[in-house]
């Protein structure tokens, strides 16, 4: 089984908008896949659709080999997906603590795990007895990924990671992502090119609601008339 | 510190008031008697505003769970009207313990009921669950009156818990006493599960961002489902109180006393069992010294209270972010 999670003729209603109109693409196992697009293209959309927060109208969504089109969302955590939402979802309220606490389902979080995390943002167990809502943009950040992985999953769900986020603390993102994706899926859409380029092996490019450019990092990463067409910016104009 | 600053009002109001009333032993009673009325408004109030947190529900039916937690108790406490009329302490509580079980188990059970078959269908949409809330409401208030009667029923407080005794100068009644103590008992204990437990801490965290606990692969259908029938059984065990607190049960009590229930849990900040608390001694602080002050105002004060309390905190005492 190589396909960890499909998607095919994936349609998502908000409402009376028809946003989603027939989304196509997999993700493989043990890889990264670059989900990339303009503004408003539907790439939120597409995740929330995966994690069940939004309904699909239309199409299949598989994983492991087993449809989760209409699967409730706390059974596709359970099932081993974990999501980094684009507001980050952070529980302001909670310590840092308290946040990684709930992420470890039924149980108490692993040692060697959490020293692993705190190799990957430092920041964390620095303010691990803080509220997360004092922790600056960025912290929140890593709070959201480092809660993501708090326990092994098998496919990880993150929209934006450095949005909003200065040059350094995108560079220690890029660092961690790197590291975090030795073992481990992951499906991240990025605005970051930079970002996209340097940590994607597949990619997958969205507009007005549909997948029209999928394959290798790489092969776009050398394309520029083709990131022109399809991103409107060329890999130079970002470096 | 800042977290402090709301909580400071409570005795900042008392304190105020020392000088306007004058006399100690008088404000020593007025204060407990605010004291009293918050704790018992609190108790009502605190399952309402976590499920309003949760769930974004606005709950109007929430006032039958109190009158039918006060007309359950009423029930049992008129067939043990010997234990009550006793003067002794072991003879009264053979009473009010089973009343006050029935009234909690009574309340829960209609809330559950309430919850499964009128709010489940309208989830999310606002309007529907005031019209639906309300109509549940006036249900409930006539099926109370099928089942108790229409008339009022006077309801005698316990031999050992009538009269006052005597702090210094200042008249205290023994039943104010109690109801301090007991909602004292109940915020404890509330604060303690939020604060101590894995159950507290989900909760806290589904009234921030309740996407983002089901993300996590928490159901928080049951939580809330566990919390909403929690709640419906304080507000039957706060009907129990407050009708004891009246002298009798009507069916519209449940209605008549959502009126402030609202207020408190809105200058508290929607979804804060802390701010519930606070706002409902303030609540319960004003309404006695303002009564004694100037009753003529005495009607306006809550609606006073709260317009000055959103001018300062326009989200209430302790705002939930909700995301
Ligand atoms: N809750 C919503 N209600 C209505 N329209 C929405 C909602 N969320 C997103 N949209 C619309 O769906 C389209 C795709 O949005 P989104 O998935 O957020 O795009 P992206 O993440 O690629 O920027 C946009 O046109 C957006 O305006
Ligand atoms: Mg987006």
């Amino acid at each position: 089984m190589d396909e960890l999670l499909a998607l095919s003729g994936v349609n998502t209603h908000i409402g009376q908008y028809h946003i989603l109109q027939g989304v196509d693409f997999s993700v493989k196992k043990n890889s990264l896949t670059m989900l990339l697009g303009r503004n408003g293209a539907g790439k939120t959309t597409c995740l929330r659709t995966i994690m069940g927060l939004w309904r699909a109208s239309a199409g299949k969504i598989h994983f492991q080999g087993k449809e989760i089109t209409r699967t409730a969302t706390p059974d596709l955590a359970r099932l081993g997906i974990a999501y980094v939402p684009e507001n980050m979802g952070i529980f302001a309220g909670l310590t840092v603590k308290e946040n990684m606490v709930l992420a470890a389902r039924g149980g108490a979080l692993d040692e060697r795990r959490l020293e692993w995390i705190f190799g990957l943002f430092p920041a964390m167990k620095k303010f691990w007895g803080s509220a997360a809502g004092n922790l600056s943009g960025g912290q929140k950040q890593m709070l959201a990924v480092s809660r993501a992985i708090a326990q092994p999953r098998e496919l990880l769900l993150v929209d934006e990671p450095t949005k909003g986020l200065a040059p350094a603390i995108i560079a220690a993102m890029i660092e961690a992502f790197r590291e975090l994706k030795r073992d481990a899926t992951l499906l991240v859409v990025e605005q970051n090119f930079h970002f996209a380029r340097s940590l994607g092996d597949a990619v997958a490019v969205m507009d007005s609601g549909r997948i029209v450019h999928a394959g290798a990092m790489a092969e776009l990463a050398a394309d520029e008339a083709l990131q022109q067409r399809l991103l409107g910016l060329s890999l130079a104009a970002h470096q | 510190m800042k977290r402090h600053l709301p909580l400071a009002l409570v005795p900042a109001a008392a304190l105020a008031a020392l000088p306007l009333v004058g006399s100690t032993p008088t404000w020593v009673t007025l204060t407990v008697a605010g004291l009293a009325m918050g704790m018992m408004i609190f108790i009502m109030a605190s399952g309402l505003t976590l499920v309003f947190g949760l769930m974004d529900v606005m709950n109007f039916a929430h006032g039958a769970f109190i009158s039918v937690g006060a007309y359950a108790a009423a029930s049992v406490l008129i067939a043990l009207r010997a234990d009550m009329q006793a003067p002794s302490l072991a003879a009264n509580l053979s009473a009010i313990v089973p009343a006050v079980a029935a009234a909690i188990a009574l309340a829960g059970l209609l809330g559950w009921f309430f919850e499964r078959v009128v709010i489940r269908p309208v989830y999310g949409d606002h309007l529907k669950q005031i019209l639906v809330t309300m109509g549940g409401l006036i249900v409930v208030e006539q099926l109370i009156h099928v089942a108790w009667g229409p008339d009022i029923i006077p309801l005698p407080r316990p031999a050992t818990l009538t009269g006052s005794v005597l702090l210094g100068d200042a008249a205290i009644e023994r039943y104010r006493m109690l109801a301090v103590v007991v909602g004292l008992a109940v915020f404890a204990a509330m604060w303690l599960v939020l604060s101590r437990t894995r159950l507290g801490l989900l909760i806290r965290a589904g009234v921030e961002n309740t996407e983002m606990v089901e993300s996590l692969g928490y159901r928080i259908r049951r939580l809330f489902v566990g919390v909403f029938v929690a709640g419906s059984g304080l507000a039957g065990l706060g009907g129990v109180m407050w009708a004891m607190y009246q002298e009798s049960v009507t069916a519209s009590m449940g209605m008549q006393v959502m009126v402030v229930i609202f207020i408190v849990i809105i200058i508290g900040g929607l979804g804060s069992v802390g701010g519930c608390f606070v706002g409902a001694l303030l609540v319960g602080l004003v309404a006695n010294y303002i009564g004694y002050l100037a009753p003529k105002l005495a009607l306006g004060s809550n609606i006073l209270l709260m317009v000055l309390i959103l001018l300062w905190r326009p989200r209430g005492l302790y705002p939930v972010g909700k995301s």
